[in-house]
């Protein structure tokens, strides 16, 4: 199948007064359709300026990276807005939901900067629609801080499908979550996922990581590994098991 | 669009003291020009009102040359205008409505018991309607009182208060002017104060002849009063008159006149100049307090955008273009400028009339100045939200979701 997300000897440099930092020094990379992709690697391992590139917040220095098979390095800033606006949906760390916002107004952001522009009443449906996918529709009129962590990030997800992307981009998406909610969010991840949802996610937790179906392993700028995931958890078993072990600690 | 105003007004309302102290400057600012402007054209009309109760196409020959720099003793002091030209003006001049000799004294009125001291001016049939003289009851001497130097007045509202009583009609009283009995014929309807604050009804008109020869022994005339008939012929009128009194008075070309001829619009204009300039300095105040209030607005706004760093990295992430950011922040600058702008206008809607109740400030809210006020406060939102919204659309995405 043709890759959806194609990075051919992909480089990023900064310049940090006359020192140059060489962040990713030539990664080539494809990511098929309907694939569930954890980026690993330590802090510093350049994973974080992969993401932003396949994330079109950034250009690469040097070597191409086609998304949906546009060469995103011709592009300008408000062609790479379009972009990020039509084929991606972020997922955040810190979930980055406006505060004092509802949620189905949160969900409906990214329709605000839809070209053509939408109608207000099919903005309203279609975030209600996003909502209703992760299992918040009752919670629609709820502002982030009336919403648990686990919440705020099902808003957050919801806000990333609200355009139907063909990739869902998650930046270490469980690292403000306790085990027990993080599992509940990469079940959430898997469920779309076997909807046909690509997923590209960093993360540096191995556990996290075994959710996915392939591993690609960061260090210094450069791809080490890229396999499979062979025992892969289910989030469904995985919630079974945590209880399983709550309920030994406490009878124990 | 609609949108975008509804984010506004929640920005707007998320810190809504903020908003309304930063709004202040705009309202003061506003205010003061409504205000400002509203005490000009009040002083503007004011002086139309008093200057078209002097009468219509009015123009006063003055004795003696008053646009001579120096002090001249005042006009009339020496009067040099007779009766020849006086009588060669109205044979002569064409366009005229009216001509009236001009003199005055200042003399003791005796009805009964009571007494007042009021100045008398001479003059002819003509004036009452020169100087648009309306009469409460009874009318104007004629032609022929002017001839046989009647013993006859028209008397003044406030003059006849004084000596028969608050709204007792004075026609058929006689009164006594320097011992001798002189009929009142007509009561002259209020003009009130005129443009030097004294009141024009404390006065008493008479045949000038009459007063030449009976009260003050004048020969020659202070002024003549004429009127043209229309505002197209002033300027011709004018200068006929010139011509016809330099002959009489044989003035080579190479001298000066000994006469003044003013014309209302003249007066007009020179009040009107001094309302100019008041009311280019308020405007002025005014203009800086509006300076003073946009900067305000442009400090505001880089704190909004600064502490709504993050808010503008996720909507740049989602898709948002520079132009998209560049615009929410500009209209929440020009929501706050307009809303301040009109908070403005009801401010000073509701102190013009509190100046004119208690400074005496005649004023006046023309439509035009509010239309002005309204338009520049929505340019100020414009001007100086453009900076701080220049600022947030250039931010790069990935700082901004990075900022703490």
């Amino acid at each position: 199948m043709e890759p959806i997300i194609k990075l051919v000897d992909f480089r990023r440099t900064y310049r940090n007064g006359s020192l140059e930092v060489h962040a990713v020094r030539g990664v080539t990379l494809d990511i098929a359709p309907g694939e569930f992709v954890a980026i690993m690697g330590a802090s510093g391992s350049g994973k974080s300026t992969m993401m932003n590139t396949i994330g079109c917040l950034d250009r690469p220095s040097s070597g191409h990276y086609y998304l949906d098979d546009v060469d995103v390095g011709d592009l300008g800033r408000d062609e790479l807005a379009d972009l990020r606006n039509s084929k991606l949906g972020f997922v955040f760390q810190g979930f980055n939901l406006l505060p004092r916002t509802s949620a189905l107004e949160n969900v409906e952001l990214p329709l605000l900067y839809c070209r053509p522009p939408m109608r207000a009443r099919e903005q309203q449906e279609r975030a209600m629609a996003a909502l209703e996918m992760v299992g918040l529709a009752d919670r629609a009129d709820h502002y982030p801080n009336q919403l648990s962590g686990g919440q705020q990030q099902r808003v957050a997800i919801a806000r990333a499908l609200v355009n139907e992307p063909r990739v869902l981009l998650a930046d270490e998406p469980t690292g403000n979550l306790d085990t027990h909610t993080s599992i509940e969010v990469m079940g959430v991840f898997q469920s779309l996922n076997a909807q046909g949802i690509t997923i590209v996610m960093i993360t540096h937790e191995l556990d996290i990581a075994n959710f996915c179906k392939r591993k690609v392993v960061m260090r210094d700028g450069l791809i080490r590994t890229d396999e499979p995931v062979l025992d892969r958890s289910l989030a469904t078993e995985a919630l079974e098991q945590l209880k399983e072990e709550q309920r030994a600690v406490h009878l124990a | 669009m609609l949108a975008i105003l509804k984010t506004a007004l929640r920005a707007i309302r998320r810190n809504i003291l903020r908003s309304i102290l930063t709004m202040l400057g705009i309202i003061v600012g506003i205010a003061a020009v409504i205000v400002g402007v509203s005490m000009g054209t009040g002083a503007k009309a004011e002086v139309d009102r008093q200057i078209a109760s002097m009468g219509n196409n009015l123009l006063i020959i003055f004795s003696g040359n008053m646009s001579r720099g120096g002090v001249r003793g005042g006009f009339g002091m020496q009067p040099n205008l007779t009766e020849r030209d006086y009588d060669t003006l109205r044979r002569e001049v064409t366009g005229l409505a009216g001509i009236s000799p001009e003199v005055r004294a200042t003399v003791q009125v005796v009805a009964g018991n009571q007494n007042t001291s009021v100045g008398i001016w001479g003059v002819s049939a003509d004036f009452a309607d020169i100087r648009s003289w309306k009469f409460q009851s009874g009318e104007n001497f004629t032609e022929a009182d002017v001839r046989n130097a009647a013993k006859v007045c028209l008397m003044g509202k406030t003059t006849a208060a004084s000596l028969f009583g608050e709204g007792i009609d004075p026609v058929g009283q006689t009164v006594s002017i320097q011992n001798s009995p002189v009929a009142v014929v007509g009561w002259l309807a209020s003009k009130g104060a005129n443009t030097f604050g004294q009141d024009q009804d404390d006065i008493i008109i008479m045949p000038y002849t009459s007063v030449m020869k009976r009260l003050s022994g004048d020969t020659k005339f202070r002024a003549l009063n004429a009127a043209a008939s229309g505002p197209e012929v002033i300027s011709d009128v004018t200068n006929q008159i010139t011509a016809i009194l330099r002959q009489t008075h044989q003035i080579t070309p190479d001298k000066e006149e000994d006469f003044s001829i003013r014309s209302q619009q003249e007066m007009s204009d020179f009040f009107n100049a001094n309302n100019r300039v008041m009311t280019i300095l308020i405007g002025a105040f005014a203009g800086i307090s509006l300076v003073v209030g946009g900067i305000g607005i442009m400090n505001i706004m880089l704190v909004s955008v600064t502490e709504r760093t993050r808010e503008i990295g996720i909507r740049l992430a989602v898709g948002a273009r520079a132009r998209d950011v560049l615009r929410q922040f500009l209209i929440e600058a020009v929501v706050l400028s307009v809303v301040g702008g009109g908070l403005g206008i009801l401010t000073g809607y509701w102190l013009a009339p509190l100046l004119t109740r208690f400074a005496g400030f005649p004023t006046l809210i023309s439509s035009q100045s509010v239309l002005i006020a309204f338009s520049v406060s929505a340019m100020i939102g414009v001007v100086f939200g453009f900076f701080p919204a220049l600022k947030a659309a250039n931010l790069d995405p990935i700082d901004a979701l990075r900022y703490e």
